[in-house]
């Protein structure tokens, strides 16, 4: 009814203005009288500060100066912390109070992802596998958010998580047979280097396309909400994936369909050689969140522990309320973006220097457990020789391993095998066994 | 995009949306349904300015699959996806406005009957409509997206080409999207213009991963449409719009499936072989009667219905047996789907043809709006090709 009222009186005011032009059409002035004598019932001593929007668009107040509303890129939204950078743990209440075992396990996650990393980097730059990206300084994001979800929960990456999967349990092999494109390899070799996947760790397949698991997550957290069993998604991105079209539409889609979904934004200050200076001009991608009514938090993701609280306190909401979280989690990229760049040629040694060495996820957790006797020089030795030596079996095991079976290529493009790929296959069987010695097919399984 | 589809719906249909606006009160669907068809008459005016480059004929009444309800093909739409959403508890259909039932009635009633979780309206976003679709299906729901034209399908290229096509490819089967089917009203519709007419299929023909699938009449779609969403790869359907209400016949009510990937001749002929599919199915019918009676000439007249992965071994059994070819489509000629065909057919039955493959399509312009008479590739077009081919 306020709806109607206020249209009239529209309409009245309408007529107030067209009553002063002259030559109207008979017809529209005996319209024109017609309303206003149905206005005359409503006219009160009109006081316009009782006024108020009625625009379905959005719930607001009028104003009646006029006041752009001003970005606060300044004083942004706070980050959020739990433990110093000498691992000291700052507010109590924060304490996450996690037992040495899981500390223990964290650190020993984080560590062996580095060593892996390391060894991988190496043998591309070899030319033992042809790509690689490490996950330098971005550990502890990887480590405290998985260890803040459950198993069941579904997770979408972009391909700086690899920490994820290492928490789950993702054996050390199945990562060398995907880089080496192996015959153990889950994914039948097809895809580059560092494109995981699990179905059993519930790691949904990293595709090179940025971004494009946004919109996704929020459709199969919309699918888990309708199962009802308690399931969460977590969406991984980088703040340079965030400029995609594909963002936007997962934020708002997540939203207004009210999925039960964590996004997960690494902000580590770099999109390969693009700053973030030149990726947006808001207060980075967590001012983003309200806008699209959804909560958001800024994490500094040095801190495992941090980024542990706020991804666990977003899964239970999540689930709970069905709605979306934003966690943006401040970082730094210490590597290179990948093994095709050589981040020296825009950013200077110094600033890598400072993260790597003053701030960095892995060395304050150390410290952390080191004021508290749980971990001393020793440990940390054997734990490197072991790791080196976990990692490099693992490794040596990969690269003796025959590459897939060629017929593989083919097979999966449909859930059927196609009459017109069926011919296509043959024809290539035809082809290599009558050219067989110009394809490798001893590195091949058969 | 949102502004040019709405304008064109209320130009176009406003008509059967205020109808539909009446009744939508009522949630009795399906009988109700039936009775809201005022528009759908072919005597009115706005039909027959829409139906002038073709007349639909309705295929015989199919008795296999139970009782039959006379619908057009908005409704048989409508009927498959009631069909699914009452045997499937996972499925889901959403896309723009499709939750008071559609800018063009296919999801009328669906809503009320299987709850607002399960039909709903998404933000104005196509990207976003087919990749909430791909994670809804990789979580193992069904998913029914609709993008309101095949005009505004692009934006969810990249969600289609490189994501839906290569899921299961990529992850070595680990994941898989085949519980998608993406909807989306397609051709033209004598006034579209640019964005509310085009014929888009060959730009995803050149996509391993996904099917494309295009029905010609109502009970070709709702058993194709119901294949597609049973089929276990991510399907792209395409609905002729022009027929969602001049094309009225007896579909069965019950659950059926018509095969994908599998040509239909619809007429037998030894002369020359009409390949087409959609509503240039009704203009080759028409042709292939012309060409009998003014030429002599006896046409084998052949809907591909799947375009991809299409049926070769129909189509070449065809041309082997009258020895020339005769390909039509709305879309533009050059990278058009015609050409994939042509070629195949070249090399398979090359000591077969008597003469050169004829392809009748769009002109290789965008699809223009007061000059769609001269642009679509009409009977006349396609019957002086089958002369010169005869004459060859």
């Amino acid at each position: 009814m306020a709806a109607v009222s206020s249209m009239s009186r529209i309409y009245g005011l309408c007529f107030h203005a067209v009553r002063q032009t002259a030559g109207l059409k008979a017809s529209r002035l005996l319209q024109h009288r017609a309303f206003r004598v149905s206005t005359t019932h409503q006219q009160q001593p009109f006081d316009s500060s009782l006024e108020k929007p009625q625009f379905p668009g959005a719930s607001a107040e009028f104003v009646d100066q006029l006041e752009f509303i001003q970005p606060n890129v300044i004083s942004g939204i706070p980050v959020y912390r739990v433990m110093d950078r000498q691992g000291n743990i700052i507010n109590p209440s924060q304490d996450p109070q996690l037992s040495k075992e899981t500390v223990l396990n964290f650190y020993q996650k984080m560590t062996l992802l580095n060593t892996m990393d390391r060894i991988l980097y190496e043998s591309q730059r070899q030319g033992r596998i042809s790509f690689y990206m490490t996950n330098y300084g971005e550990e502890g994001t990887h480590i405290g958010s998985a260890a803040a979800l459950e198993l069941s929960d579904m997770v979408f990456g972009q391909y700086r998580e690899a920490g994820v999967l290492m928490y789950r349990g993702f054996p050390l092999d199945f990562f060398m047979a995907q880089c080496y494109a192996n015959a153990d390899d889950l994914g039948k070799g097809r895809q580059m280097p560092v494109h995981y996947g699990s179905r059993d760790l519930n790691f949904v397949t990293i595709s090179s396309p940025l971004a494009t698991q946004i919109p996704q997550a929020a459709g199969a957290a919309y699918a888990f909400k309708r199962e009802n069993m308690n399931r969460a998604v977590i969406c991984y991105f980088g703040e340079g994936a965030a400029s995609e079209g594909d963002a936007h539409a997962g934020f708002n889609f997540s939203a207004t369909l009210e999925c039960p979904l964590i996004f997960f934004c690494r902000n580590n200050g770099y999109a390969i050689s693009t700053p973030t200076n030149e990726q947006y001009r808001g207060d980075g991608i967590a001012a983003r969140g309200p806008g699209y009514g959804m909560l958001s938090i800024r994490v500094d993701g040095n801190d495992v522990f941090a980024v542990y609280n706020a991804t666990k306190e977003a899964r239970r909401r999540a689930v709970a309320e069905n709605q979306p979280f934003l966690i943006e989690a401040m970082t730094y990229r210490i590597g290179h973006h990948s093994t095709s760049d050589d981040s020296s040629a825009y950013r200077s040694v110094d600033e890598v220097n400072y993260w790597d060495k003053q701030d960095h996820p892995i060395s304050r957790l150390r410290h952390y457990m080191t004021a508290r006797s749980w971990w001393s020089e020793d440990d940390e030795r054997s734990w490197r020789k072991q790791s080196r030596k976990t990692v490099m079996e693992a490794f040596e095991r990969a690269e003796r391993r025959l590459k897939p079976n060629p017929e593989l290529l083919f097979t999966d493009v449909y859930n059927e095998m196609t009459p017109n790929l069926n011919k296509q296959r043959e024809s290539l069987w035809r082809h290599v066994q009558q050219y067989k010695e110009h394809y490798p097919l001893d590195l091949y399984d058969k | 995009m949102a502004a040019a589809a709405r304008f064109f719906i209320r130009g176009a249909n406003s008509k059967i949306s205020i109808s539909g606006v009446g009744t939508g009160g009522q949630s009795s669907f399906g009988a109700a349904l039936l009775k809201l068809s005022p528009g759908c008459s072919p005597s009115s005016k706005t039909q027959r300015r829409h139906a002038a480059h073709f007349t639909f004929q309705p295929d015989p009444v199919p008795t296999e699959y139970g009782s039959t309800q006379k619908m057009n093909l908005f409704q048989s739409i409508t009927s498959a996806l009631d069909n699914t959403l009452a045997t499937d508890p996972t499925a889901v259909i959403f896309g723009e406005d499709v939750a008071f039932g559609g800018v063009f009635r296919c999801t009328v009633g669906l809503r009320d009957k299987y709850g607002k979780d399960r039909v709903f309206n998404t933000p104005l976003c196509e990207q976003g409509i087919v990749g909430f679709g791909i994670g809804a299906a990789v979580a193992g729901a069904t998913a029914i997206a609709e993008i309101q034209f095949a005009d505004y399908i692009f934006p969810a290229f990249d969600q289609i080409v490189n994501e839906a096509a290569k899921y299961r490819y990529r992850s070595g089967n680990l994941f898989d999207c085949g519980n998608l089917t993406i909807r989306a009203p397609w051709g033209c519709v004598g006034h579209g213009s640019l964005y509310h007419s085009q014929s888009p299929e060959a730009f995803f023909a050149h996509c391993p991963g996904i099917k494309i699938v295009i029905p010609r009449s109502p009970v070709q779609a709702k058993g194709l449409l119901l294949s597609c969403i049973a089929d276990k790869n991510p399907c792209i359907f395409f609905e002729p719009k022009i027929l969602y209400r001049a094309a009225v016949e007896q579909v069965p009510v019950e659950s059926y499936t018509i095969p994908l990937s599998q040509a239909e001749i619809l007429q037998e002929g030894s002369d020359v072989t009409l390949v087409t599919w959609g509503t240039q199915i009704h203009v080759l019918k028409e042709v292939a009667n012309m060409a009998q009676e003014k030429l002599g000439v006896s046409c084998e007249v052949i809907d591909l219905r799947t375009i991809l992965p299409w049926d070769t071994e129909t189509v070449c059994k065809s041309v082997v047996k009258t020895g020339r070819l005769l390909i039509s489509h709305e879309a533009p000629i050059t990278g058009g789907f015609a050409a994939e065909i042509s070629s195949t057919v070249q090399e398979e039955c090359f000591l077969n043809l008597e003469a050169p493959i004829s392809r009748v399509c769009g002109y290789d312009t965008p699809f223009p709006h007061i000059f769609e008479p001269f642009y679509i590739p009409d009977k006349w077009k396609c019957f002086d090709a089958i002369r010169r081919m005869i004459n060859y």
